[in-house]
This record gives C-alpha cells, structure tokens and sequence, in this order.
C-alpha cells in the first residue's frame, strides 16, 4: 500500500455546503481536511444570491457559524416583489407570502465576502483536529483501490486517502461525475444563471429602494423582455452593490440561440430599472454560473462508497417558482452528512454513512422540497406542446383576459402559495406568456426611460481577473453540429465576437466550406454551460487559476 | 534542525523603485535596500526544510544597522524565525574575502551549531557569487565549525532527518543543461539556484506553512527591531579589525565604468507597406544580405 496521507474525513470545496459539513465534523473532533481550489474561498463561487435561513430546516447558515449575518452578509432581505412586464407596462405582485413562507431570516449575500469569512472559521475547527482547509487546491478525480473509492486525488498534491469525502465542489463536482453520479448531458436539466455586479452607495440604495439601514429587497422579472426564452431575472440589493441577474433554462438558451449577456442587458435597459439606477450605471463584475434543476437532477442517492455529494455538486438547488433556494439546502445537506459521518464512524463502520446521509436527506424533508412529488405529477402532462398550446391561444382569447382582469388578486396569491408553485410546469406558457398577458392586462406603462448603457462583452471579460493555466477544456468534437451551440449559449461569447471562448469559423479545404467551432479558455468563466452543449473534455483549471471573483 | 540563511540588502533594481543620477551612477540614497531576491529563494528553501523535518530558521546578515530593515523583511515575507545582523563600522567596505571571515565567525556564535546553512546564488549588485562558497572555505579553517560539503546550484531538496543526509538536485549547465542528483551528511551548506522551487506534495507540509504564515505574520507585527534583532559587533565576535572590513579585504576596485549605452538616435527609412516600388526596395537592400554575410 503506498504511504498516501490520510485523513478521517476530507471535503472538496468551501462553499455553504463543504464549511458546514467541514465545521460541524471538527467540533465533534472527527480529523477534517478541507481543499478548496480557490486562492480564496468563494473565488470561484457564484451566487444570485439570497441565503435564506428556513424554520423547518435543521441547519442555518448562521447556527452553523455564529455571527455570519452580522460580518460577512450584505442585507436582511424582507420584502420580494414580481414584476410582470409587457413592453414597457408592468404589473407588481408581492411575494411576501411565499419569502416568508418557513423563512427565518434571508440576507442578499456575496460569495467572496461571505465564504472566506467562514472559511477562516472553518479553519480554525478543522485544525484544532489536525486538519485544516487547504485553498489553491484542486481536487480532480478519487482515488480508487481495487475499484473502491478511498481518497482523493489533485493536481498539487500527492494522492489523499480518507474514511469518507464529501464532494461540496459545486454544480460541475468532478469528483461526481467521477463517481457516474452526475453528468453533464441533458441541456433540460440546467439553468444558467448571468450576473452583474453594480456598485451602488449604501445611501443611494436605501434612498432609491426606500430602505433603512440593514434593510433590503429583492425584485423577480418576467414578461416578454426576453426574446421568449424561457427564464427571469432578479435584482437583490448588498450593502454597496445591486446583484442583477438573469436566469434561463440551458435547453431553452441553446435552442433559440439566445445570447446570455443580451438577455442580461435587456433587463438592465428595461425602462422599469431606470428607477433605481437614474442614469447611473458601474458594473462591478459579471460572473455566471450553471444552476441545477433539483426537480430533475438532484440525485436521490447522493453517495457512492466512502463518498457523499452536498449541495450543488448533488444537484440540490431548490427552484420553487420564481424563487430559487440553493445554498440553504446544501448548509443542510452539508449537517446531515457529517451527522451520517459521526454516527457510522460511532457504529464502526464509516462506509454506512452514504446510507445514513440519504435517509436523513429524506426524513428531514429536504429532498421533499427538492424533488416534489407535485411536480412529478403535473410535469409529463403540462409540459406537453399541446397544454402548453393550448393554454397561450386560451390566455390571449377574449376569455383568458376576462379572467386575469377578475382574479387577478388571486394570481397574487397563486404566485405566493408554494404548494402551487412546487407543480409549476417548466414551459414558456408559465415563463414568458402568463407573466406577458398579466403585464399588459393589468400593468400600468413605466414612464422613466432607460439611460444606461452596459458595458459590452469584451469589457466585461477584461474586468475580471483570470490566473491563466493550461487550458483546461478540450473541444472533442469542433463542428459547428457538435459544438456550435457553445457560440451564442456560453455566457462570455458570442456571434461574431472574436474575443470570447467560442468563435464560429469557416474552414475552406479543397474548395469545400465548413463551419468550424473553435475555443480559447483564456476568457472563460467556468459555469460549465459548454460541458452540457457542446462536445468538449471538461475540467476546472489548477488551484488558485482561472478566473477569480471578487464578489461572485 | 537548525537552519541559518545568509543574506545581504542589495539597492532594489526594480523599475520605478531604483534610481539612476545623469551619469548613470546609481543613486544609493535615493533607491531603498531590500532583500537580494536570490537570498529570499535561499529562505524559502530553509523554510522548506523547516515546514518538513521541524526546526528553527535564523537568518543573518552583515551591513550597517539599516539592514535591519532587511531582515524584517525575510520575517514578513519568508517567515525566518531569529535575525542577526554583523554590523559595526570595521566591518564596513568589505570584499567577498572579508565578508566570509566574519560570517563564518558570526556562524560560530550559536549555541547550537546550524546542521544547514544556505546561501543564494549571488547578489543583485555585487553579481560575483563568491561570499557563499567561501564562506564555506571559512568555515572548514575555523576550528569551531563543524566541516561540511557544499552544494551549489540546488533546485529541489530533501532531508532524512533520521540518516542524517540530505539529497540535493542540481542544475548543472554546460553546453546543455543537466540535472545531477547528489547525496551528502549533515552537517551541509547550500547554495541555492535561481530556479530552486520550493514543493509541498503533502497537506500536512501546506498546512504547516500556513500555521507559520499566521505567526509569522503575527512575530512580524510585533518586532522590535532593537530589542528583537541580535546584533554582533567585531569584539563580540572577537575579530581583529585588520582582518574584516576594507582593511581585510585583498580586492581592489579600480574604478567603475557604466555600461555604453546605444545610440539614442538612429537613421530610419519610413516604407509604406502597400506601396510595392518602396518594398521592392527593401528588399533589394536585404538581398545583399541573404548570403548570409
């Protein structure tokens, strides 16, 4: 047997997920490794992002780590509103129902700010039990013996065996798809998230928004601003920044060959933002990143052997309606798992604790909210092209308008009701045309008109701050069929665009054209969005390289 | 383990940071004296060694009480653990001889004896290379120092604290480059090359280093340069004036030419690149050329 390191337990990652399952072992003295291939955690993390604390949930961010809320989030956010929009009529709804629904608190964060904090904290645990958290370090496959996964293998260091992993390496967990629990294959089962960061006085903000100190909102878009692509956008306020985003799903990206940072820009330039930004626009940085859809993806058996997959990596990125909850799942996940680690490590038997993990993801709810049972029901009917078909022609007829004009109070109150919104179908007619018919039906017209100018894409890429390595994607197959879709979908290229990822090329050998994809990951802001579109060998850059965020 | 690393404050040639009068002389004081960056990779190997068998990592220097500054700097930046400074006016103008002399002296001075001692490759302004090796030499006629090998150009290096050895990889250039791999005891002295990579394969050694970091950092803030700097003047070393400093040193530097600059202004031919009788004649001039002559 080679002389490899070992540890009881290693975590892949410092997210949410990765610091409390790190965390919560430590304090029970189970000797703890963390490797987080950040110069920093939170570098390479993307968020929206609202952490909500839930009532019902076993594990908060803030049980977990005492004194997160007050150091390292930006805003307690208590009001959430939707506004539907058609053109430039909007009609708002208050989400304030469904926010608060098992809400304990929820605080917009951003991810440097907040994850290094707590990796500091999570440091300090892990060493107290002779292990500590290691950043720059990338974690890039298992280490197996006879076919048995007992460790971990990175670029930067010497093979790592352990008792037990918790892969809490985020949405593209290569130590998952390792492991053949997750892939990267259907479009359908992904949205893609695309964010701006814009700086913004803490005054400015709260005179704008109407806010006191410490107080924040969040704000849903939907409507027809989007070219029907199928998705919304957000706007969360920090303490000095907004966080205005997009998200969509991947297939309906790819499909209409839409291109992300436009999507962004149409919300941006929407008339209904000028309100807040009055003529004022710094963009911070622009991050994106993959988002799971739980109710297709996350895995029901999120363990393999010695392994256990927590939050993003295990696809548990909750969409309940417009209001998506990620991290608060993995801070539970990421609990529950070491709380299966404890309990097999008391039993003797550390490889049961995969199956203790599974039975508490389950008894404890969690995988309730994940995967509906509602939405399994609902979802092979409603998302048939007929339904859906039906259901635009019924909404643009004579009755469909009658009927939002009489209950549209009971639209408000649709909007709020998560056992509704667990059953949602993913369709445009929930997307685009419901909130486009509300908009017009009942909105009133936006009198400012937008005066921003976002920057354009090459200035984006140029403002983020990349450590360039090799390359870390390879494109497998470079015909425009197999990978063509990456131009438009992958959120830092685009059509006609020579600086980005993915350009389009048209190759002449002997007289005969063919349209060529090809990629240069210098620019790359690794959301995986090509792992799922195009033909490419996908794998994150060495620890500490790639782009690095300041906020994420 | 006891390591000590040798160093010396060098003028910080950087650009922007260095500063040159209208002859081209350099303006000492004007430029700040940092740490020679090659002595910097010669700590970081000491640092290595510690991170992986344990142990303590002094780092010493001669020059004037300034050079305090400097070993501060080796705390801060490569976390050497107690600083020593050679310093009083005798010592003052010395060549590499005389430097040597009252290192090796200054090595002498420890309770316990270095089992490793590193050097760099050579210094930002004086370039010679010489004060590691003879220092060396120094030490093998000073009855109080343990004789031991030297190793020059080390690029990576591991220790057996239990054989008591230390296995070396050395860059070796000739007409090509080479990498010889050489096994000595301890007791050793190293000279590390400009390309010496520290490596830390094992999350025990990263996580080590970073406990050291943290103090470190912490050590740094709170030093007093007077009270927490060991200085040696020539009678705590007991060295005779005549054989230290400018007195002790056999080189003489007969003068200091700069480096004749090209010409600042040169005939050019502007060609406008689409104007084919003007490329034409670029290369009819080129043709003459093309012979190779």
């Amino acid at each position: 047997m080679t002389d490899y390191e070992h540890y009881e337990a290693v975590v892949v990652g410092c997210g949410p997920g990765g610091a409390t399952a790190a965390k919560t072992l430590a304090e029970q003295g189970v000797e703890t490794l963390v490797l987080e291939r950040g110069t920093d955690a939170g570098a390479k993390n993307v968020s929206g992002g609202l952490l909500y604390g839930e009532q019902s949930a076993p594990y908060t961010f803030d049980d977990v780590f005492p004194g997160v809320r007050a150091e390292a989030t930006e805003r307690p956010v208590d009001d959430h509103y939707i506004h539907n929009i058609a053109g430039d009529t909007v009609k708002t709804f208050d989400l304030g129902k469904l926010h608060h629904h098992d809400t304990e608190w929820c605080d917009s964060v951003l991810r440097r700010t907040m994850d290094s904090w707590v990796a500091e904290r999570v440091h300090e645990a892990t060493r107290e039990t002779g292990g500590g958290v290691l950043t720059d370090v990338h974690v890039n496959g298992l280490l197996r013996e006879g076919g048995q996964i007992v460790g971990v293998t990175s670029e930067e260091l010497d093979p790592i065996r352990a008792d037990v992993i918790v892969a809490a390496d985020g949405v593209n967990s290569e130590l998952a798809r390792d492991a053949g629990l997750m892939d990267w294959e259907e479009p359908e089962e992904w949205f893609q998230g695309v964010k701006a960061v814009v700086e913004m006085h803490p005054e400015t903000i709260n005179e704008r928004f109407g806010l006191e100190e410490d107080e924040g909102d969040a704000h849903l878009f939907s409507g027809d601003l989007f070219d029907g692509v199928r998705g919304g956008g957000f706007l969360y306020t920090n303490e000095s920044s907004l966080s205005i985003g997009t998200v969509f799903h991947l297939d309906s990206i790819a499909d209409s060959g839409a291109e992300p940072h436009e999507l962004l820009d149409s919300l941006l330039t929407h008339p209904l933002l000028e309100q807040w930004f009055d003529g004022e626009y710094h963009e911070r940085e622009y991050s994106a990143k993959l988002v799971p859809d739980s109710k297709k993806v996350a895995h029901p058996s999120p363990h393999r052997g010695r392994l256990l997959l927590v939050g993003d990596a295990a696809g548990q990125m909750q969409a309940q309606g417009p209001v998506i909850k990620g991290m608060n799942h993995a801070v539970t996940a990421g609990g529950l798992a070491a709380e299966a680690i404890m309990e097999a490590k008391a039993r003797g038997n550390p490889r049961s604790a995969g199956d203790l993990y599974e039975q508490k993801l389950y008894d404890e709810g969690v995988m309730a909210k994940l995967r509906p049972r509602r939405y399994r029901a609902t979802h092979a009917l409603s998302e048939s092209d007929l339904v859906t078909g039906v259901g635009s022609r019924l909404l643009d007829s004579p009755v469909g308008t009658a009927g939002l004009k009489l209950f549209g109070g009971l639209l408000e109150r649709a909007y709020n009701s998560p056992y509704l919104l667990g059953m949602i179908p993913d369709t445009r007619l929930t997307y685009v045309d419901v909130p486009t018919r509300i908009g017009e039906v009942l909105g009133t017209r936006v009198v400012d008109e937008s005066e921003i100018d976002p920057p354009e894409l090459d200035d984006r890429i140029g403002d983020l701050t990349y450590d360039v390595d090799d390359p870390h994607i390879e494109l497998l197959d470079d015909s425009f069929e197999a990978s063509g879709t990456a131009v438009t979908a992958c959120p830092v290229s685009a059509s006609g665009f020579g600086g980005g990822c993915y350009r389009e090329e048209t190759v002449t050998t002997n007289g005969t054209e063919e349209k060529k994809v090809s990629l240069d990951t210098q620019p790359c802001v690794e959301c995986g969005t090509c792992a799922v579109v195009a033909d490419t060998k996908w794998e994150h850059p060495g620890g500490g390289k790639g782009v690095e965020f300041e906020d994420g | 383990m006891h390591m000590v690393t040798l160093t010396k404050g060098v003028p910080d040639f950087r650009e922007g940071k260095v500063s040159f009068d209208e002859e081209g002389h350099l303006e000492r004081g004007k430029t700040p004296t940092v740490m020679n960056p090659n002595d910097k990779i010669a700590l970081q190997a000491a640092l290595q060694a510690k991170v992986r068998v344990g142990g303590r990592v002094s780092l010493m220097s001669m020059g004037p009480p300034g050079y305090k500054e400097v070993l501060q700097e080796g705390m801060e930046d490569v976390y050497a653990d107690d600083l020593y400074l050679l310093s009083d006016r005798e010592m003052g103008a010395a060549d590499t001889w005389a430097t040597a002399m009252t290192i090796s002296t200054g090595l002498a001075m420890f309770d316990e004896e270095p089992d490793l001692i590193f050097a760099g490759f050579k210094t930002a302004d004086g370039e010679t290379g010489h004060t590691g090796p003879q220092t060396n030499w120094c030490i093998d006629i000073n009855d109080e120092l343990t004789d031991r090998p030297i190793i020059t150009h080390v690029i990576s290096l591991d220790i057996d604290e239990e054989e008591r050895t230390v296995r070396a990889k050395r860059l070796v250039e000739g007409d090509i480059s080479e990498i010889e791999t050489v096994e000595a005891d301890l007791p050793a002295f190293i000279v590390t090359d400009p390309e010496f990579e520290p490596s830390y394969r094992r999350a025990e050694y990263r996580l080590r280093y970073k406990d050291l970091r943290e103090d470190a950092e912490e050590r740094a803030e709170a030093l007093d340069p007077e009270e927490d700097i060991t200085v040696w003047d020539h009678e705590d070393l007991n060295l005779d004036p005549d054989f230290i400093g400018l007195d002790g040193s056999p080189t003489i530097v007969a003068g200091v030419d700069p480096i004749p600059k090209g010409p600042d202004e040169r005939e050019a031919t502007m060609i406008d690149p689409s104007d084919d009788s003007e490329m034409d004649s670029v290369f009819q001039e080129l043709a003459a050329y093309a012979g190779g002559d």
